[in-house]
């Protein structure tokens, strides 16, 4: 079983990210769970997501306390809270921007290429990029038509867009 | 494979669902004709899906958007009672509201299914999980099913059309706010063409409102005749098991998934059982079982499917004998003589047949306090230790 734990603010699109990931994984055939750790999402404050992907039916449903990677979608949180807490030993971080962390590290520039890409800096789209790139826990493509649940027609193709961008330029640090 | 097997199989698909799409499906699987709601966290996202598959046209139903929910229960009594095929959902200070007209729903005999993703109740105002409203609704006459897992939520509603037109009683499908309701996961869903097979109409009831036999339902009874039909409504629900029991097993022969109405894990050799109910509690205990087993503890559980009516014979089977057990609520029975309101259920199903396993009463996940398997290793470390006959308030900041 894989465990990953979202870290964002609300607005950012954290919550979305662990379902569109979910839903390629069963997609695949696997066994996932997704979950928020608030339900109602209030803008800016702190967001827990978490997921699980199993070849096995999931019956635990704490949340994820000791992840095998944390995706951090706002290098801020580094200030309030220790979003690595738990960090599996060979655990693996994604973080948005470059971020020097005593763990293996993804990173990717994804407020700018949503910004880019979008006119909005909702990056939840372009960390479901990375999260595919750094870890494979799906195929990119199932992560595309994962999203199709979720958007469609412009916001479909423009998050679809920023998916394989972040893909293609998330580098390890 | 046969023609039909195959074709059953292609109409099969997986979606990832949350616990609130996979009631939705369900409904829209049964072909309900009236749907009628107000919205309440974290009930809310199963009404917006109803209301896509209307407007869009995959189901042919009247959405009705009442004003409250003691109005929305009070107008699927009605559908009822005039014959349509009837689905609701609330939660919280919803399924508060509701409470007059759940006993009403009951002694009227009325076949409504339910969905109730289980919150707290205000004050201090609170959205998150626990089962603090569904145990207020232990004394309506409602089935009540408490399911652990999506697919689970989308196969009972689904089971609860059958059971409800067959027993004349209504039913609830409750499960985890949040930890479920807003929890994504895969459910696979029938060939809805199959589930309308399995569901026929049954129009030949009795307390039916139509022109061609008009009745009145819902008089004044006197007190020569009250107790009597409220005894009717004890019968039925003490009966409804075995009907509970019926439609899970033809659901499984058809669809290929059913759940009992107890679930048991490691249960064969267990010295010490924790009984819990909904998905998280179980998920927990199932896992703090495997933990429990390596640290030396002979552990199991069990989980109940069914709350109303209580499957007093199934739980005391598997807690006779045992050395301990514990039930972990997430409610709290205010002022009663243990803390948990399905430990007293228990105890009382074990006493009424003199069985005298002894118990604990844990309280935990109150609010949504994060409940973790950990927790649970720990109330199987306790029952262990000899921690008996008492309350325990876990997880609690003193």
């Amino acid at each position: 079983m894989i465990e990953i734990r979202f870290h964002g603010r609300g607005g950012q699109g954290m919550v979305t990210a662990s379902q569109v990931l979910a839903t390629a994984a069963i997609m695949e055939g696997k066994y996932a769970q997704a979950f928020p750790e608030f339900g109602p999402e209030r803008r800016g404050a702190p967001v827990k997501a978490y997921l699980r992907i199993a070849d096995q039916p999931i019956y635990k449903r704490e949340p994820v306390i000791t992840p095998d990677v944390v995706v951090v979608a706002d290098q801020s949180l580094f200030l309030s809270e220790n979003p690595l807490e738990g960090l599996r030993p060979n655990g693996v971080l994604v973080v948005n921007g470059a971020y020097k962390a005593p763990v293996k590290t993804y990173y990717v520039d994804a407020t700018s290429l949503a910004l880019k890409v979008l006119g909005k800096a909702i990056v939840n789209t372009a960390m479901i990029g990375a999260v595919v790139k750094a870890t494979g826990i799906v195929k990119l493509e199932t992560a595309l038509e994962a999203l199709a649940k979720y958007f469609s027609g412009r916001i479909y193709e423009l998050n679809a867009q920023l998916i394989k961008i972040a893909f293609d330029q998330t580098k390890e640090l | 494979m046969t023609v039909a097997l195959e074709a059953r199989a292609k109409a099969k698909q997986t979606l990832a669902l949350t616990s609130n799409y996979a009631a939705a499906y369900a409904a829209k699987a049964a072909d309900v004709d009236v749907i009628a709601v107000y919205p309440i966290t974290p009930q809310t996202t199963i009404v917006e899906k109803i209301s896509e598959f209307v407007d869009e046209g995959e189901l042919r139903a009247q959405l009705i958007h009442v004003e409250s929910e003691h109005s929305a229960m009070s107008a699927v009594v009605g559908a009822a009672a005039a014959g349509a095929r009837t689905f609701t959902a609330t939660s919280s200070q919803g399924l508060e509201l509701m409470h007059e007209v759940l006993h009403i729903a009951s002694g009227l005999r009325l076949p409504i299914v339910m969905a109730v993703p289980a919150r707290a109740l205000s004050a201090p105002i609170s959205i998150h999980g626990d089962y603090s409203d569904v145990m207020n609704t232990r004394d309506t006459g409602w089935i009540t099913l408490i399911a652990a897992s999506a697919q689970e939520v989308y196969d009972s509603i689904i089971q609860a059309y059958r059971i409800a037109e067959s027993v004349l009683l209504p039913v609830m499908v409750a499960y985890d706010g949040f930890l479920m309701s807003h929890t994504t996961e895969a459910v696979e869903l029938n060939d809805e063409e199959e589930v309308r097979k399995w569901l026929p109409r049954r129009l030949d009831r009795p307390n039916l409102l139509t022109p061609e036999k008009p009745i009145t339902m819902g008089a004044f009874a006197m007190p020569d005749y009250y107790y009597e039909i409220k005894y009717q409504v004890q019968e039925a629900l003490l009966g409804s098991l075995d009907k509970v029991v019926e439609a899970d097993r033809e659901y499984g022969k058809a669809f290929g998934r059913s759940y009992g109405i107890v679930q048991s894990y490691r249960l064969e050799d267990a010295d010490y059982i924790v009984v819990a109910y909904g998905g998280a509690s179980w998920g927990n205990a199932r896992e703090a079982v495997d933990e429990a087993r390596r640290r030396g503890i002979k552990a199991g559980a069990l989980r109940l499917r069914v709350w109303r009516p209580y499957p007093a014979e199934e739980v005391a089977k598997a807690l006779a004998g045992v050395k301990a057990f514990a039930v972990v609520d997430r409610a709290i029975a205010f002022g009663a003589p243990a803390g948990g309101p399905v430990y007293i259920d228990t105890v009382t199903a074990l006493r009424m047949r003199g069985i005298d396993t002894p118990g604990l009463s844990v309280i935990h996940g109150i609010g949504q306090r994060s409940m973790f398997v950990e927790d649970f290793v720990k109330v199987f470390e306790m029952l262990k230790d000899g921690e008996r006959n008492k309350t325990v308030y876990m997880g609690l900041k003193l």
